[in-house]
């Protein structure tokens, strides 16, 4: 089926050509450009919300008590599950499917996992594409669940509006909360299996850490849930929305959004130029003879690389 | 276009082993495969979502409670009904060698039984897939 009919019936919200057309945006396919080209008019819709957090701190147990919360009153919820690729055999066992069961025949829900293929960030290169899909799709809500992070993973926040970041009791003394990195892109807190014993004291380090916060316009919310007994779901859920509105009323997700742009279109013309200066070195087996001399220490790399960048100049001319 | 192939294994019906399952899983990632893996006692209806949604080139379905016969044309009828035709669907389990031309005849293209070298379930699936 040609690209353009299968826009058409992923608009129309046939799943079937949405998930085709998830696999053809998820690989480096020449039609890639072209899809997100078409659809792009189309998105912007969706809210988006990341949830991440530690390996089995219960990302995707929690990620479908969320999502049969906010589809409740009829709306429709796109998920993107993101699991490890091996870096060794380039393959993965995706296995976030298995917490959302009976998701997979309600016709507003959506469900696609992925592997990170090599990517670091807690994310896969592609991510941003497949949510651009389901956001063209008419899904109201996507929900992405991140890999287990450990403790600098955190693209998430250059794509999601919202970033759930869940906890659970016992990984650690106060000192990890106020280190740099993922403790800092919480929009709000979910202190997960909180009937556990620790649970409290990892609310309070949390909240400790979060008072210490220089921000003093909007405090994210630290909230105790227990997503395999469905409690507290309904009062994240409102945090989740009640952000959202945060976000549209203060103008922040105006800013968010075009800071948001700003970096993925500066990824692309790195990846772009990277793209032309490499195969041009290659073509010419440049970069082998260049690579020589630098370990020779005939050159240095920094002079390599003007060479390099100079001798792009004749290769600019795309398509 | 290269990219790799994408497996779902699932467990059909009501039986509670999946030791198989997962040991196959992880060949398969160990191949380069990427494996979905949806968890115990599915219907046929939640292995078709599952096959659709994520876009798979094989279903791969193990069941060892002895309701293949049943079970495994059904998601292939299923699968048809959805206009999914190039699907690759492969079985797995205790499953008698007189129930295997049955199973090919309603759709399943390869059957494996205990015994199975994992290598040549690979290579099948390598030499075989549709798209």
């Amino acid at each position: 089926m040609p690209y353009s009919q299968l826009i058409e019936k992923m608009l129309e919200g046939d799943k079937r050509a949405c998930a085709r057309l998830i696999t053809a945006v998820e690989n480096d396919s020449d039609e890639a450009e072209r899809i997100m080209g078409d659809i792009y008019r189309y998105t912007g819709n969706a809210h988006i919300i990341g949830i991440t957090g530690p390996p089995g701190a219960g990302k995707s147990t929690l990620t479908d008590k969320i999502v049969k919360e906010l589809i409740r009153e009829g709306k429709k919820a796109g998920v993107i599950a993101v699991d490890p690729t091996s870096p060794y055999s380039g393959g993965s066992i995706l296995g976030d499917r298995i917490r959302m069961q009976d998701l997979a025949l309600n016709p507003n829900v959506f469900i696609r996992s992925m592997g990170t293929r090599g990517y670091l960030g807690g994310l896969s290169k592609h991510t941003k594409n497949a949510l651009k899909v389901l956001d063209a799709g008419g899904y109201d809500y996507i929900i992405i669940e991140t890999v287990g992070v450990g403790q600098s993973e955190v693209d998430i926040v250059k794509i999601a509006d919202t970033v759930l970041m869940v906890m659970v009791p016992g990984l650690g003394d106060d000192i990890q909360s106020i280190k740099a990195g993922i403790m800092e892109i919480g929009d709000i807190f979910a202190i997960n299996k909180s009937d556990l014993p620790g649970a409290d004291r990892t609310a309070l380090e949390v909240n400790m850490m979060l008072d210490l916060n220089p921000d003093t316009d909007r405090r994210p919310p630290v909230l105790m849930v227990t997503a395999v007994k469905n409690e507290g779901i309904v009062e994240l859920v409102n945090q989740i929305k009640e952000h959202f509105i945060y976000l549209k009323e203060s103008g922040r997700f105006e800013v968010r959004r075009k800071n948001n742009l700003k970096m993925e279109l500066v990824e692309l013309v790195e990846e772009e130029l990277r793209k032309i200066v490499i195969s041009h070195a290659e073509d010419e087996n440049k970069l082998n003879d260049e690579v020589i001399e630098i370990y020779n220490k005939n050159k240095n790399v920094y002079e390599v690389r003007d060479e390099l960048i100079r001798g792009m100049g004749t290769h600019l001319h795309r398509g | 276009m290269k990219r790799p192939i994408r497996v779902l294994i699932a467990k059909p019906g009501l039986d509670g082993h999946d030791r198989g399952a997962k040991v196959i899983a992880r060949a398969l990632r160990d191949a380069g495969m990427e494996v979905i893996y949806t968890g115990l006692r599915q219907t046929p209806e939640q292995i078709v979502a599952a096959a659709v949604q994520e876009d798979v080139d094989v279903v791969g379905m193990s069941l060892l409670s002895g309701a293949h016969n049943y079970l495994f044309p059904k998601v292939v009828e299923l699968l048809k009904e959805q206009g999914v035709d190039d699907v690759l669907i492969v079985g797995g389990g205790i499953i008698p060698d007189e129930d295997i031309p049955g199973l090919k005849e309603a759709g399943v293209d390869e059957i494996f039984t205990p015994g199975t070298p994992i290598a040549k379930m690979v290579d099948y699936i390598k030499n075989n897939v549709k798209r």
